[in-house]
């Protein structure tokens, strides 16, 4: 029960005073909003919106977990806040759940601004949305992971954003967003199958548009996967790194 | 058998050595100071102690517990107050006070009456709605303090409590370091304010390079550099020819003249006075005053140490300046 306390009192905290502050809510509709115009602009009319919609989902969960939680905790560390959690008498593992948790969430409500707004132009309705937000829940538990992982080796809150970037970047293009998996270079290919941001736009694609190139058990399968690799790494790095 | 037991603990951190093989023990109850000068491991060896830091080697017994192994358990009934203020900037001071509660499992209405209680303890309750980045440093130092006992701890690691506040509010916190000793708290203290830990320790170990290089209550402390017991007597004329008269008087006594119109006894024995008041008295000397003359715990440290008291001093205002 205390550790019940402690961890909704951590998530609390943590929505209140990052998540909910005004700025990080206009930032999370409005990158969403610009990828989608970006695309659309872009595209000239040429794609869908159907066919944008997975990747904004994907892009939108991804840059907003990963940027927030590495920031976030940053942060603390740098002010030693985060000291007192470490020194809470609560498990690594039920506090890595309360961080990740709040990132977890915004991750999600990242992902459905695109959705609202495509909800004005397009008929949503034929899409499977449990496993969609299956999907996006698993892209925001690993992207939020990575948040971590990079928030483990990052010093200072501006480092965190280059890590970040260093992360993002390279997966957005070899995970099957802009160039299909297919096409990409056969040195490439071995990468895009190791970042678990294809499987979940695969999900996703499947799901909305009805390309998919595996199958969805697999798909989520791979994810969660990817989601213990990196909660155990996670771990490891932070009795490593934070408890010297 | 203490309730904190530290015993050949090491700490290296790459090529440095921070702790070198430290021992101590410190009972229920009592108040422990680290003294020793800024690098000296004080804040290595808590940090050990309280989980924030893994020992390269050595074992920390704390209340019966494994303080390595079992950490989580001892960080249940520890309070830790760290040099540096962490409570979060953004949020209000009952806010921290309610968030540090409930990381130890406190509900809601407990952890409230608590920090209303504690606010109003340390007389911050004016300012318990403003957000803690608006407080001053003696009122950031205040609410730390206030998050680090707000759980009831049944010990306490104070980690430079009054480096870089002012006069009143370091008063303040001695006193309620010492009125928390008076609740049955085990107090463990990093300080490089002598004064203070003359004040408020029972019991304290000189640390330098990461080395304890003596452990013992303040008077023991003293008696290990100064075993000899000293009274200095403010006459009314010199006693200069009588020097030898008096010592022949006075069993197991030295005696000074340091100056005119004074003497010193010096003795390996305590001194009894009124057989040498008695023959000052026949010789028609008066005696104005009869001071004892102890070193201070500075001249002890520096005695220990090889450390110049005015560089603990010089460190203590840089860090102040720096807090």
């Amino acid at each position: 029960m205390k550790a019940i306390i402690a961890f909704w009192n951590i998530l609390r905290k943590d929505v209140q005073n990052y998540y909910l502050k005004p700025p990080n809510i206009s930032w999370g509709i409005i990158f969403p909003l610009s990828w989608t115009l970006m695309q659309l602009i872009r595209s000239q009319g040429s794609i869908g919106i159907a066919e944008l919609l997975p990747g904004l989902m994907a892009m939108s969960v991804l840059f907003g977990t990963t940027s927030m939680l590495a920031v976030t905790i940053t942060f603390e560390r740098k002010g030693r806040s985060f000291d007192r959690l470490l020194l809470a008498p609560i498990s690594i593992s039920t506090l890595v759940f309360a961080k990740i948790l709040g990132a977890v969430l915004f991750g999600i409500f990242n992902a459905f601004v695109p959705v609202v707004f495509a909800a004005f132009f397009i008929d949503l309705s034929g899409i499977n949305w449990g496993i969609a937000v299956v999907a996006v829940i698993l892209i925001a538990i690993t992207s939020a992971l990575l948040g971590l992982l990079i928030a483990v080796s990052a010093k200072e809150v501006f480092e965190a954003q280059t890590f970040s970037n260093f992360f993002r970047f390279p997966m957005l293009f070899l995970c099957g967003l802009f160039i299909p998996i297919e096409k990409l270079p056969v040195i490439l290919k071995p990468i895009s199958f190791c970042l678990p941001l294809t499987y979940g736009t695969d999900i996703l694609n499947g799901m909305i548009t009805g390309n998919s190139s595996f199958d969805i058990i697999f798909n989520i399968s791979i994810m969660l996967v990817f989601a213990g690799f990196l909660f155990y790494l996670c771990l490891r790095n932070i009795k490593r790194k934070w408890i010297l | 058998m203490g309730i904190i037991n530290v015993s050949n603990l090491k700490k290296d951190y790459e090529d440095v050595q921070a702790v070198k093989d430290i021992s101590f023990t410190i009972d229920q109850g009592e108040v422990f100071g680290l003294l020793g000068p800024n690098g000296a491991g004080k804040t290595s060896t808590i940090n050990m102690m309280i989980g924030l830091s893994r020992p390269t080697s050595g074992q920390i017994v704390i209340d019966g517990i494994d303080g390595i192994k079992d950490i989580k358990k001892v960080q249940s009934f520890i309070g830790v107050i760290p040099d540096e203020n962490n409570l979060y900037d953004e949020m209000d001071g009952f806010g921290n006070l309610c968030f540090c509660a409930s990381l130890y499992g406190m509900r809601k209405k407990e952890r409230e009456k608590k920090a209303m209680e504690l606010l109003d303890q340390f007389n911050l309750t004016d300012a318990a709605k403003r957000p803690f980045k608006t407080y001053s440093k003696g009122m950031r130092r205040k609410l730390t303090i206030a998050a680090g006992i707000i759980h009831n701890p049944k010990i306490l690691f104070l980690d430079e409590p009054t480096t870089g506040i002012d006069v009143e509010s370091a008063r303040q916190i001695r006193e309620l370091i010492l009125n928390l000793k008076n609740q049955g708290k085990t107090i463990l203290i990093t300080t490089h304010y002598i004064e203070e830990a003359e004040r408020i320790c029972d019991k304290i170990a000189f640390i330098v390079k990461g080395q304890i290089v003596k452990v013992g209550t303040v008077p023991e402390l003293m008696e290990s550099v100064e075993p000899e017991h000293k009274i200095k007597l403010q006459l009314g004329s010199s006693i200069k020819d009588m020097r030898g008269e008096l010592e022949d008087n006075l069993v197991d006594c030295r005696v000074e003249i340091p100056d005119e119109n004074s003497c010193l006894i010096i003795s390996r024995d305590r001194i009894a006075l009124s057989p040498i008041l008695q023959l000052l008295d026949n010789k028609g000397i008066s005696v104005y005053e009869a001071k004892e003359i102890k070193p201070s715990l500075e001249d002890v440290f520096v005695k220990v140490t090889g450390i110049e008291a005015s560089k603990l001093k010089k460190e203590k205002e840089k860090v102040g300046k720096i807090g």
